[in-house]
């Protein structure tokens, strides 16, 4: 007989998601991502100045408000025609590189690794043994016996105060959970090391962005940072050598701790690269431009059909027309109703609400669901790395390497590429690109120094708006994808706005021709070894790094209401 | 002393943002001493993270649902903060809790922790705040002054 579980978190952020499944014989048979929230942000926008719309939009997720401001101006300038300074693109590009670095660390040691670290079974840990077993994974100073120890006194004396704080209702003791208590200590170690990194990255934003969370600093035409080498008020050399500093800072955590982890972790969970591949047609974007119209990108990007990289088919500039065209959007079974039938491009896309109920088989979420030419497609770094390996980018394939050999040889067989196709493999992904992103923000750091070294210290290009109608789409490849804002502007006015986020190319709900999303297609055949504590639903569905709530309801059969902490 | 001031809230749905209204109202209306740092925390968590560690007082502002009157002020402090975002009343759990129980864990937590909860009258898709919201949001400042000289913080009004 088949159970139904409801996961359905509590928050508002852009992204609040609900997630049912069918469980039948001790494996998902059906699923449903819903959308819970209606998110307004283009009905606010309309009628307003095109300049203001990126201080708007980073308001719509807590969670990533830069990309949704540099989205935003990008939608603008493409609309335009307006190429910006170089320098503007470079101080965009290490703000938004170090706001990935920043998004990855945290995702996985706050809010995702404790799906797969037992931290109650750390408790019985050798501390002795996790230094030795951390040292020869890597000789990052911080994996010394000392350090062990003094977590593991940490963990006792906060167990022991009956406190677990982020640890209170986790699945302690779970079937799925498999890690040694010395590997648990480990990442108990790094997830207290990884608050550390984490700061880095966003003093960085800070440092550049004026204010962090919401960046201040942007302007369709570059950014109003005015560089000079003399005054205190503006980007001096002193500020850039601070940044250098966290970034070096920040470079030792991610290859000698992060890159390492998520080896390991993959490595003693080889099981979980069998599950949640899911959709398999990726999606990317280029991104890190290096010249002021927006062609030379650092990272490529691009279409991968079916996860066959030998068919990839790259994205090459700001406003390509093989992405402008590509995309639809489908309200079949969303809460919205469009004016006529069929999908819509997002410059014609429309924003009716219409709130049924949760229809199994009907309507059942806020979300619409994106297509690239008729098929879905996954968005995210694993979309990334992938279409950086087809596109030959050395970078991605160094750290993607680094990451697979490790893993192999702890192993003790090979993990080829194609295992990256996973719900593990997801997070092999984020931990390659989070790589890669270090050494994009080194190189723009460096392109900055020695173009103002070369005199230019030019941030902005004054926009004007013309007379009559233009329209305009910009992208970003953002932590959890691609993310593309659409705009049409008349005699200077927002006339039309639709942003097409990551999360609705991944959580949409069923389109058209009522295909399942990459969530829904993640979750099937996840075996569940408990439909009360389904932590498996939970481990693919974080893969994908959600804006999901820390504490969820579970509601089994609309009855029984069990909260847990999905941390 | 260090204080930080966090208001929280989506200031895309009306009332939901009066935090982030109130804590930019306070900066326009007082002179605030160096020590003390006021944030627009949005519907973040986790980037507040490294401002708020190691603070001796926090104080935030947020919407609270707590089927009262709409407009009414409620203070919430220490122990009652946790488990307030812990439960369903207010919006921003996922973020301002994940961020205090890391803090936590660390030992990092703020010495003092107040919140200043605002029942909310409407979640409308809107930036501007709700009238009878708005018509509060002096109290609202007037309640988070009152916090900041409770624990020897001087404020002065900047001249209108």
């Amino acid at each position: 007989m088949s159970k139904r579980i409801t996961i359905d978190p509590i928050t508002r952020i852009e992204g609040h998601l609900r997630i049912d499944v069918e469980v039948d014989g001790g494996k998902v048979t059906k699923a449903w991502s819903s959308g819970q929230m209606w998110r307004g942000v283009e009905l606010i926008l309309l009628g307003r100045d095109p300049r203001d719309a990126w201080a708007i939009t980073q308001r719509i997720c807590g969670v990533c408000t830069t990309v949704h401001a540099i989205t935003s101006v990008r939608a603008v300038e493409n609309a335009l025609n307006l190429e910006i300074p170089v320098n503007a693109q470079f101080i965009r590009n290490m703000i938004i590189s170090a706001h990935a670095i920043h998004d990855h660390i945290v995702h996985f040691y706050h809010l995702a690794a404790l799906d797969w670290v037992d931290v109650v079974s750390a408790l019985k840990a050798d501390p002795l043994k996790t230094a030795q077993l951390a040292e020869s994974l890597s000789d990052w100073p911080l994996n010394n016996k000392h350090v062990m120890t003094q977590t593991l006194e940490k963990l006792k004396s906060f167990v022991g105060s009956g406190q677990l704080g982020p640890f209170t209702n986790g699945y302690w003791g779970h079937p799925a959970m498999k890690l040694s208590p010395e590997v648990n200590l480990l990442a108990v170690a790094h997830y207290l090391q990884a608050l550390d990194a984490q700061r880095h990255a966003n003093k960085i934003v800070t440092l550049l962005g004026s204010k962090s969370p919401h960046i201040q600093n942007v302007a369709v035409g570059g950014v109003s940072n005015p560089i000079a080498t003399d005054s205190q008020s503006v980007l001096t050399i002193e500020r850039l050598l601070a940044v250098k500093e966290h970034m070096d800072a920040l470079g030792e955590f991610i290859r000698k701790v992060y890159l390492v982890d998520i080896a390991a972790v993959g490595a003693f969970y080889a099981d979980w690269t069998k599950y949640g591949a899911g959709v398999t047609n990726y999606l990317s974007a280029p991104d890190f431009p290096m010249d002021s119209k927006g062609t030379q990108f650092l990272t490529p990007g691009g279409y991968i059909p079916g996860g066959d990289v030998g068919k990839y088919k790259p994205i090459t500039a700001f406003g390509d027309a093989f992405l402008r065209d590509g995309v639809e959007e489908s309200v079949k079974h969303s809460w919205y109703n469009y004016s006529k039938p069929g999908p819509l491009h997002p410059y014609k896309g429309e924003t009716t609400p219409n709130y049924t109920d949760f229809q199994d088989d009907g309507k059942y979420s806020w979300l619409k669901a994106p297509t690239f030419y008729g098929k879905r497609a996954q968005v995210g770094p694993l979309a990334n790395v992938l279409c950086g390996v087809a596109a030959g980018h050395q970078p991605t394939i160094t750290y993607a390497n680094k990451v697979l050999d490790t893993a192999s040889s702890l192993l003790g067989s090979k993990i080829p590429l194609a295992a990256l196709h996973s719900t593990i493999g997801r997070h092999a992904a984020r931990a390659v690109r989070c790589g890669v992103m270090h050494d994009v923000l080194q190189q723009n750091w460096q392109a900055l120094i020695g173009n103002i070294g070369k005199g230019d210290v030019a941030t902005f290009n004054k926009p004007v708006f013309p007379k009559g109608e233009i329209m305009g789409f910009g992208f970003h490849e953002a932590p959890r994808g691609l993310l593309s804002h659409w705009t049409v502007i008349r005699d200077g006015k927002i006339a039309n706005y639709q942003c097409v986020v990551p999360s609705t190319w991944n959580a949409g709900p069923r389109d058209e021709t009522d295909e399942i999303g990459p969530y829904e297609a993640s979750l099937m055949d996840n075996p569940i070894a408990d439909p009360e504590q389904p932590l498996e639903v939970l481990r693919t569905i974080h893969s994908f790094d959600p804006c999901l709530a820390c504490a969820v309801h579970v509601v089994e059969d609309n009855k029984e209401v069990v909260q847990v902490k999905a941390l | 002393m260090r204080v930080v001031i966090l208001g929280v809230g989506n200031i895309l749905l009306t009332d939901e943002g009066v935090g982030v209204h109130a804590v930019n109202q306070l900066v326009a209306r007082y002179r605030l001493p160096p020590e003390v740092d006021v944030i627009d925390g949005g519907t973040s968590g986790m980037d507040c993270l490294d401002q708020v560690s190691g603070a001796d007082h926090l104080l935030i502002a947020d919407a609270m649902r707590s089927k009262q009157e709409p407009g009414t002020i409620t203070r919430l402090s220490g122990d009652q903060i946790p488990a307030f975002f812990k439960t369903k009343i207010s919006p921003h759990q996922v973020g301002v809790c994940d961020m205090l129980a890391t803090l936590n864990f660390h030992g990092l937590m703020p010495k003092n922790i107040v919140l200043i909860g605002v029942e909310p009258k409407s979640f409308d898709t809107a930036m501007e705040l709700s009238p009878e919201i708005a018509a509060r949001l002096s109290a609202v400042v007037d309640a988070l002054v009152a916090e900041l000289t409770s624990i020897g913080v001087i404020v002065s009004p900047l001249a209108a």
